[in-house]
Formats: structure tokens, sequence, C-alpha cells
């Protein structure tokens, strides 16, 4: 097997430090004037191109990869909860009919549950064409292991290109298991999809938002994605395109054993909507002071048809439960109109909420980061601001 | 019955630093701390917990990476841990989740745990896949984003996960991986003994001969994806500032603005 190596030539190297600078992992270092690598290089080449004397030299090791060419077909992840297809799917039915377009592929969506005919059969409305159904009990509700053996059985037998999922709580560990099965390159909550030359570009952000990274799976199929919730728009029903259903049973009871076994389900009682869903939200942050004081935001809500979603500070502080959070670790929601009462805009918040259509942010210090990116901005205090925009909307 | 636990544990850059210069579009990394990634300080603590709860039990902290992870490995024994590994090797680096787990997984097979926990996910690449990378390749169940873990005994733990929209219960066999969220603890400060211990306790560090693996699922071989390019983030330029004499004012400006683009 040959070894990957980065070479840096002394005699080259002029010591000028781009290299150091460039380096995404910190593995490059200069020992006097010459630049050296350590053990965190990971052979990602972006110091070869800034190098201004061409001193460096990647040698990257031969990987052994899958006939590429017997790959074809964009897959969706059709995830249902309580046999109900999740918003999510449809976000990536538009953008998987676009992949699929554009690599002259078909598209699938994959739908795992029991007793999903109506659902499957409302799919086609959408401009997919197949469906694939796979129904038994044990696929009722998500389960790891029966989900991940039996999607990752149909992967190996029908090899699709491409697997896209929500980047939701199932669809992120769930995809994590399937890439491992089938030996495939998996990367996590994209936010934008690409073809170039047939091969997957999937950029997502990394380092708590603050650096934008694209990957590419190059010698690995089927390449996959999750993505995030509310990144792309919706497909609307179309009346179709003449898609078709296709019924595939588990012949292998092996498949849908599971060592994991759901006792119940606690409804988080205090979220009377789904953020992630809404069109108008409302958030507070630490700047409302206190508990009692997200009452007020509720009010706007309310007046507006919206929901009340939180900073982390707010949730940190136990004001309101974490279901509402918004940000990183939290919910990634773009409604219609976002207003962010009592929030700084830390690059953890605004992550989460940057592709809203509009924003409106109330902070009483005018040089909070939320102001860069607030569509309008008002300097004040939001317990004299919140109540006027109340009265005014009731006045509208 | 005692319970043989090893919790993973990386070694991150403090993400909250990271930037990109703008005109150079390069990294700024000055003065970034390394840091355990917070979501592994939970699993360190929920691990110790469970080691007070359930005598005789073990718990062994697992790391992949250069050798200065050995400091954040001290810092694992100074609240609790009983042992540290280190694998580290050259043959390892450049590794994508398939190749961490495929690696932490040959790691396992050596240490034998009735119990595995992970952090819910990593702050440089949250991903959050490791961990179930890891049970597929020691074919163990997983439970993922674990708030609490309300019993165990040497078969079956019963945790609480959280999902979107509530919490689910569900019982696993063990052995197992279980990957938690902040929800599940609130992680202690080191104590004076455990700040002893840590220095008396050698770091084990393992090389790749200290493993039986395949050299083609190691490092950058190893891995089937690869990062092609970094930059910043796009900015989103911010709007217009509301004017207005006082709060009643600039509220009636903002929302006669929304009824004119016809958001409300
Ligand atoms: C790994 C990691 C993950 C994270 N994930 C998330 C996440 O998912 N979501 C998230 O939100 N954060 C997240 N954070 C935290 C984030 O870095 C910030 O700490 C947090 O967003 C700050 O919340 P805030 O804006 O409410 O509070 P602060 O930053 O304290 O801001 C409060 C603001 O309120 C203003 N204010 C105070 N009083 C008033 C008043 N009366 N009227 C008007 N304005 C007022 C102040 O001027 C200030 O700008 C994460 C951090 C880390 C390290
Ligand atoms: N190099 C590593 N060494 C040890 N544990 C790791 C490593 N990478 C990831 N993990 C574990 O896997 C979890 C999820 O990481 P990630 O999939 O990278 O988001 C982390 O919280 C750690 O517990």
């Amino acid at each position: 097997m040959s070894e990957n190596k980065l070479i840096i030539s002394a005699d080259k190297c002029v010591g000028c430090t781009k290299c150091v600078k460039q380096c995404p992992f910190a593995a490059l270092e200069m020992d006097g004037k010459l630049a050296v690598v350590n053990d965190s290089c990971t052979f990602c080449g972006s110091c070869v191109d800034v190098c201004p004397t061409k001193a460096i030299i990647l040698n990257r090791a031969e990987q052994k990869g899958v006939d590429l060419s017997a790959y074809a077909g964009v897959w969706v992840f059709g995830e249902q909860k309580n046999g109900k297809i999740q918003s999510v799917v449809l976000e990536l039915i538009n953008e998987g009919r676009k992949l699929a377009d554009s690599l002259d592929e078909k598209l699938s969506v994959v739908v795992l549950g029991n007793d999903m005919d109506a659902a499957c059969q409302e799919l086609l409305e959408y401009s997919v064409d197949y469906v694939l159904q796979i129904d038994a009990p044990e696929l009722a509700d998500y389960a790891a292991e029966p989900y991940a053996k039996v999607l990752s059985d149909i992967v190996s037998k029908r090899k699709p290109s491409i697997i896209l999922a929500g980047a939701t709580s199932i669809g992120r560990s769930f995809l994590a298991r399937v890439a491992v099965e089938v030996k495939a390159g998996l990367t996590a909550d994209c936010t934008g999809l690409e073809i170039c030359e047939k091969m997957l570009h999937q950029t997502r952000p990394a380092f708590g938002g603050n650096i934008m990274a694209t990957i590419l799976t190059p010698n690995h199929r089927p390449q996959m994605a999750t993505v995030r919730h509310k990144v792309f728009k919706e497909a609307t029903k179309n009346g179709g395109c003449g898609g078709k259903i296709e019924k595939i049973a588990v012949d292998d009871n092996k498949l849908l054993t599971s060592r994991t076994k759901r006792i119940e389900f606690i409804t988080d009682n205090e979220t009377t909507i789904n953020i992630a869903e809404a069109d108008i939200i409302v958030s507070g942050g630490r700047g409302m002071g206190k508990p009692e004081n997200f009452a007020l935001l509720e009010e706007l809500a309310n007046a507006l048809g919206g929901a009340v979603g939180a900073s982390r500070a707010a949730v940190d502080s136990g004001w309101i439960p974490y279901s509402h959070q918004v940000g990183q670790t939290g919910k990634t929601v773009g409604p219609k109109l976002y207003i962010a009462c009592g929030i700084s805009g830390a690059i953890q918040h605004m992550v989460g909420m940057n592709s809203s259509d509009t924003i409106i942010a109330i902070n009483k210090d005018p040089d909070a980061p939320i102001f860069e990116i607030a569509s309008f901005g008002i300097v004040g205090d939001v317990f004299e601001v919140v109540p006027e925009l109340i009265k005014a909307i009731k006045n509208k | 019955m005692a319970l043989n636990i090893v919790v993973c544990m990386k070694q991150v850059p403090d993400t909250t630093e990271v930037r990109i210069n703008p005109e150079t579009n390069t990294l700024i990394r000055d003065g970034v701390d390394s840091i355990i990634n917070p979501f592994d300080t939970y699993a360190i603590e929920e691990a110790v917990r469970l080691c007070e709860r359930v005598e005789g039990s073990k718990t062994t902290i697992l790391s992949m990476g250069p050798p200065q992870v050995e400091s954040s490995l001290k810092d694992a024994l100074s609240v609790g841990a009983d042992e540290v590994v280190l694998l580290s090797d050259r043959e390892f680096a450049g590794a994508d989740t398939w190749a961490t787990s495929y690696t932490l997984a040959a790691a396992m097979k050596k240490l034998k745990p009735d119990l595995i926990i992970t952090g819910k996910q990593a702050i440089d690449g949250d991903t959050a896949q490791v961990g179930p990378g890891i049970a597929v390749h020691l074919d163990m169940p997983q439970v993922c984003y674990v708030s609490k873990i309300r019993e165990i005994n040497d078969e079956v733990a019963i945790v609480e996960r959280l999902l979107e929209d509530g919490h689910e219960v569900v019982e696993v066999k063990l052995p197992a991986v279980l990957t938690v969220v902040k929800e599940i603890n609130e992680p202690r400060l080191p104590s004076l003994k455990g700040k002893m211990k840590a220095k008396k306790t050698a770091v084990t560090v393992w090389t790749n001969d200290d493993l039986d693996t395949d050299p083609e699922c190691l490092g950058l071989t190893g891995s089937p994806t690869q990062v092609s390019k970094i930059f910043s983030p796009p900015k989103r330029g911010g709007g217009e500032m509301i004017d207005g004499e006082n709060a009643q004012e600039k509220a009636e400006t903002v929302v006669a603005k929304l009824k004119e683009l016809q958001v409300i």
C-alpha cells in the first residue's frame, strides 16, 4: 500500500508562513525559517495551492474504491412519524429532483413504515419517478437497527448514486449507521448541494458555523448527505410526473430484529407549535430578563399567528424549554418573519435562523451583531417596543 | 454487577474563537484553545456517576488524536475517570467519521466495554456520526440523544432520548452505545484528589501496532469523504435601522413596512 505523504522541500520553502496560516487543522508549523508538517495533517491539500514557490507536494495513497458507473439514481429518505411524511421530505424532493435532472437519473423516495399506502400515493403528486415502499410492523416507528439493516440491504442491491435524508434526530442517527454498513461517505447537515462533473459537492457549516466546508466522496458510492431543514424550498404538488409505487418486501426476518424497544413517548406538552414548521417566530434571549417576560412574546406571537423561539441563553436559564431553542444546538428555522428580542446574535444562534426571509431585531445595544443580518433593526428596550408592536399589529 | 464503561472523548478547538480572515480567506487560529469537546464532558460525567451508582464499575476514556490530546485526557482523570487511552499514529491521520469510528471500534475490541458513551456530536465537525458508526462496527445497538439513564443492570438500560417534539423512553440491550445531550447532567469541576490522581496516572498510548486493523480502513485512506475546500460563510447584509422619536413610532413604522412587503 502506498502511503499518504506531505513533502515540504527545504530548498524551495522560503518561510513565508502562508501554508501555516492556510492549514485548517493546525498541522503546519514553522521550524525556524522552514515549514514542517505535524501529526494533525489530514492531507487535504489546501496548503499545496497557497504555496507561492510550489515547495509542497502531496502524495495521496491510492484509494480502493468501487466501480462508480455501477451506481445510479437519487434517493430521498421519506421520513415519517406516526405515518405522516415529514415536511423536510418535500424539501428533499425539490432538491433531489434538480440533482437527478442534472445527472439524468431517476428520483426515488424510500418510505419505511407500516400501512403507508395512502401516504405513498400522495407522494406521486410531486415530481417523483418512484416511491419505494417498504411496509412491516417492525418499521412502524423508527428503530435504529431494523431501519439501517433494511435500507442497507436495498442499497446494496439497487446501488443508488446519492441518498439524501433530513438532518433530523432520526435522519442523522439512521444514515450514520447505513453509511458504515455499506461503506459510503456521509456528510452531515448540508446547506448546499450541487453536481459538478457528475460528483455531488456537499457544502456544510463547520466549526460552529464560523466556516463553510465543501465535501466530496471521490471513490465510494452512494454519496450520502443529511440536509438541514428549511434550507431548501418545499416541492409543490404538480400532478406528478407519472411516477410509480414499488412495494419491496423484506424477505429476511433477521433484518427486522432490534435490540432496542420503545416503551413510551412523552410529548413535550409545552410546545404547542413546532417552531421548525412555523411561518412566523418571535424569539427571546437573555435580554428578556426573566421567565414571566416571555408572556409578552407569547402575546406578540399570538397577534401574528406565530410561535415563540429562544436563544440558548434563555433556555439555559430555564425560562423556556429546550424544544424552543434556535441555533446550532437547537433547531434550524426558516420562517417568513423572525423577530429577535433581546438576542445579541452569537454565530451559534444566527446559523439557526439566518435563512429567514425577513428578520427584525430589537436590542438596546446599537452594536449588537444581530443588526448585521437584520432586515429591520430597532434600537430600543424590548419592554417598550414589543407592547407597541402588539398595539400596532392589532390596529392594522 | 459491575459495568465496564468506555467514554469516547475528542479534543477540539474552541470553535467560538475560530474565524476566517475575510481578506485572505484563511483560518485565524491564533490563541484558539484546545478543549474537551463540550458534549463529551457530559459523557464523562455520566460514566463517573454510573460508577458511583454501580459498585465495582470502571470508566475508561478513549480518544484518537495527536499526542497533545494527553492534556485533555489528564483533565478527564481529574474529574473522576479511572483510566485513559490515547490512539495516536500517523496512520490514523485524516480520518473522517467512517475511519474514526472504525479505529475507535478496533480499540473497543480490546477494552470490551458493557457500555460505550459518546457525546452527541463534536463541535468542530458537528457530524454526530461517530457514535452510531462505532455501534455498527461492533454490531451493537445504539440510542442517540440520551437525556437520562433511568435504570441500568448488566443486561439492559432504560433511557430517555430527547427528540424534536418530546422524550422517547427506550429499553436497550447491553452492550450498547449511548450518545448524550447536555440535559443529562451538570459536569463537576476537578477535585484536588482528582488532580493528584491525574498527575500520577499515566496515559496509555496505543499505536496501530496495538490494534488489529485493516490498513485500507485507516486515516485518509479509509475515509470515503474528503474536504475539498473551506471558505467563510456568505454574509447576509444588514438592512435598515428604523428611526423614530419613541418606541411607538418605531413600532408603527416597522409594522407598516411589513404590511407593505406583505409579510403580515
Ligand atoms: C457549542 C455551542 C453551541 C451553542 N448553540 C447555541 C444555539 O443553538 N442557540 C443559541 O442561541 N446559542 C447557542 N450557543 C450560545 C451562544 O454562543 C450565545 O451565548 C447565546 O446565543 C447568547 O444568547 P442571547 O443572545 O440571548 O444572550 P446575550 O448574548 O447575553 O445577549 C442578550 C442581548 O440582549 C440585549 N438586551 C438586554 N436587555 C435588553 C432590553 N431590555 N431590551 C432590548 N435588548 C436587551 C443585550 O444588549 C444583548 O445584546 C452555543 C454556544 C456554544 C459554545
Ligand atoms: N477522534 C475521536 N476520538 C475519540 N472520540 C471521538 C473522536 N471523534 C469523535 N468522537 C466521539 O464521537 C462523538 C461524535 O463525534 P462527531 O461524529 O465527530 O460529531 C464525540 O462527541 C466523541 O464522543
